[in-house]
């Protein structure tokens, strides 16, 4: 138990830090949302005054940080100047949705790198290790952005799949059937392309963690006792090589939190990153800090979870920390 | 081919593909800025060895384009037109490494403009572009990974040689940046600095912006060696003989840094090249009209760009070298410095 508490302590000072970090920078911003207002002949120098008061623009940044933290514990991640509304509503849509992609992508791309890594393992130096080393070399060369344009460009020669979005016109009149259809076949084209892009990693670091379990006296035993292939495989080496793939697990967040801001921009799915790319240019700070504290709080969630895992998983971790 | 072979063949390919960007004056057929309204999104002039009559000719040539019948935007080759493919062609002015001024060019056409990737919408020629970006876009990466580099070495060092509360608040807050997703890191960094700079301003901020997102991995894994260096033998004897900390440092445990350094720049570079890219892709980095590798592509954010101009895209794919290179590079660099794996 005592090996979870301090995790969850380390998590929660990391997202302190960055939240620091995050406000720290405004410091550094020049101009501010209301700074294009100064053009608008129509609106008095006054008002900008008053407008920057009602939103604390002018105070001391400490005593900024300070309300700002003490909101965020109740919930209120500030206000958002370009939507003249609270922030969170505006960003738990948006992060709903690129939870949505990534968390699909994850599970795909898991469930495509262990069969592949297991069977490069299993047929190390030979033919098939070979050929799967040529694929993933191959998307490891791919640039995220050139992979998602050219998905595009395919969807587009083709015609068959939706070129971006996340639904159809007319999807409020379609069936329950119709709208999961419907969802599916705009999700098809980013989830792709998202997996892709951290295939290469997952397998050859399963096949990593993998091979070196396979060469261990304790399989060559219950290989000699007659177990069966696959046996062998899923339930005996893979358990034993889970420990630094779960850790994995919680890197691979991040990569998928960060590839997915890009392919959103260029899909178009209403996710986080078209929508923090557009504060960014309205410099709509509370958005911006806003947006990169959810993504933290994500990705030390997933390293949370992933640390539940390990905990369940390896007996060894649960050993030390009783002790 | 093993080791020290392989890593010279992949360097000897990086080098040749970065001549071809630092004389980007030489490479590129015209000025990368040079615009022909006339002749919007060409698509790429095909070369030939026969001609019309049949026969063959050493020399390659392409065919002018002419506006296909009843269309605004439809091209085909006009094929009483041909343009020889010529070669060390005078042409359009540039300084050799922004010194030497000349007009020399490796290839051109003489009556009429020749384009080997078609054009874009303001009829610029997309392979002067592609190559003149490239510029922007490797050096960006090559000078980012350099000042990363530095920082996690400077970073490093302190935090694994003097050790104590000076190395705890080092590496947190290094675990702080490692935490946080990269390219959400480098929004947020880009968003709170001036978002209208000139080409040069963005270039240095896109460099400084990508030092900073990412000095926290090297520096923890100099602090290790580090660590480990200065409890070698030699380096207690020279202590013991009152060398320096200066002095120690500099000749006994940096140098024990340099492969580590090595593969983190090979593998950081085309990071940051992408980082680059991406944000001059999101129109967040080197604005118009100096070309880099991001906004080259940044065309295809429209759709109709996308449906009927096909190459546009062209440019993702001729980069793809540049990071083969580059993985080639650091996988090799890896291997030889297995004891320091990627991963945190």
């Amino acid at each position: 138990m005592r090996y979870l508490l301090r995790r969850s302590a380390h998590a929660a000072v990391l997202l302190l830090g960055v939240s620091l970090l995050a406000f720290a920078f405004t410091v550094l911003a020049p101009g501010s949302y209301f700074d294009e207002m100064r053009l608008n002949p129509h609106i008095a120098p006054e008002t900008i005054v008053v407008l920057r008061a009602r939103y604390e623009l002018d105070r001391p940044l400490p005593l900024r940080y300070v309300h700002w933290v003490s909101g965020l514990v109740h919930g209120d991640m500030g206000f958002s100047f370009a939507y003249n509304t609270p922030v969170l509503p505006l960003l738990l849509v948006r992060a709903r949705n690129t939870l949505l992609l990534t968390f699909t992508a994850m599970l795909l791309a898991w469930a495509v790198a262990l069969p592949l890594g297991i069977w490069s393992a299993e047929h190390l130096g030979h033919l098939p290790d070979h050929l799967l080393s040529w694929g993933t070399a191959a998307l490891l060369v791919i640039p995220d952005l050139a992979l998602a344009l050219g998905f595009l460009i395919i969807a587009v020669k083709l015609g068959r799949l939706p070129e971006g979005g996340m639904v159809s016109l007319d999807f409020e009149s379609l069936s329950f059937f119709g709208k999961a259809r419907d969802l599916l076949l705009h999700m098809a084209l980013p989830v792709a392309a998202l997996v892709l892009s951290v295939l290469p990693l997952l397998v050859r670091h399963v096949r990593a963690a993998v091979a070196e379990i396979l060469v261990a006296p304790f399989l060559l035993t219950a290989e000699g006792h007659g177990i069966p292939r696959r046996t062998l495989l899923y339930q005996y080496a893979l358990p034993a090589a889970a420990n630094p793939l779960i850790s994995l697990v919680g890197f691979s967040i991040g990569t998928l939190l960060s590839g997915s801001l890009l392919i959103e921009v260029v899909m178009s799915w209403p996710g986080l990153g078209p929508f923090l790319l557009e504060a960014i240019l309205a410099r709509d700070i509370y958005v911006v800090i806003g947006g990169v504290l959810l993504s933290t709080f994500f990705l030390v969630g997933g390293n949370f979870l992933a640390d539940l895992l390990l905990y369940w998983a390896d007996p060894r971790i649960r050993k030390e920390t009783s002790a | 081919m093993t080791g020290r072979r392989a890593i010279s063949w992949w360097l000897l390919l990086l080098v040749g593909l970065h001549a071809l960007v630092l004389f980007a004056g030489f490479f590129a057929p015209y000025d990368p800025t040079e615009q022909d309204r006339r002749s919007p999104y060409l698509p790429p002039m095909r070369l030939h060895f026969v001609d019309n009559q049949g026969h063959f000719h050493a020399r390659p040539f392409a065919f002018a384009l002419k506006l296909r019948e009843a269309s605004f935007d439809q091209y085909e080759e006009d094929r009483t037109r041909a343009l020889p493919l010529k070669f060390m062609v005078r042409g359009a002015n540039y300084r050799w490494l922004g010194l030497l001024p000349s007009r020399l060019h490796l290839f051109g056409a003489e009556s009429e403009k020749i384009y080997l990737l078609g054009s874009d919408a303001y009829g610029r020629d997309q392979l002067s572009r592609f190559v003149y970006g490239g510029r922007v876009s490797l050096f960006a990466g090559l000078l980012g990974a350099g000042v990363t580099v530095l920082l996690g070495l400077c970073v490093g060092a302190a935090a694994g040689y003097y050790g104590g509360w000076r190395d705890d608040l080092l590496m947190r807050l290094a675990e702080l940046f490692l935490a946080l997703p990269w390219l959400y890191l480098l929004f947020a960094l880009r968003a709170f600095l001036p978002l209208a700079v000139s080409p040069l301003e963005a270039f240095l901020l896109i460099i400084a912006v990508l030092g900073a997102v990412g000095w926290a991995r090297p520096a923890r894994l100099v602090r290790g060696v580090v660590l480990s260096a200065k409890e070698r033998d030699f380096v207690r004897a020279a202590r013991g003989f009152g060398a320096t900390d200066g002095y120690l440092l500099r000749r006994h445990i940096l140098p024990a840094t340099s492969s580590v350094l090595l593969t983190q720049a090979a593998i950081l570079v085309p990071q940051f090249i992408l980082a680059e890219m991406t944000l001059s892709f999101l129109g967040l980095g080197v604005p118009e009209p100096v070309p880099s590798w991001g906004n080259l592509l940044s065309s295809l954010q429209q759709y109709s760009v996308l449906v009927s101009y096909w190459w546009m895209y062209l440019p993702a794919l001729i980069m793809l070298p540049f990071f083969l290179g580059y993985l080639g590079l650091a996988s090799e660099l890896q291997e030889r410095t297995e004891a320091y794996k990627i991963g945190n």
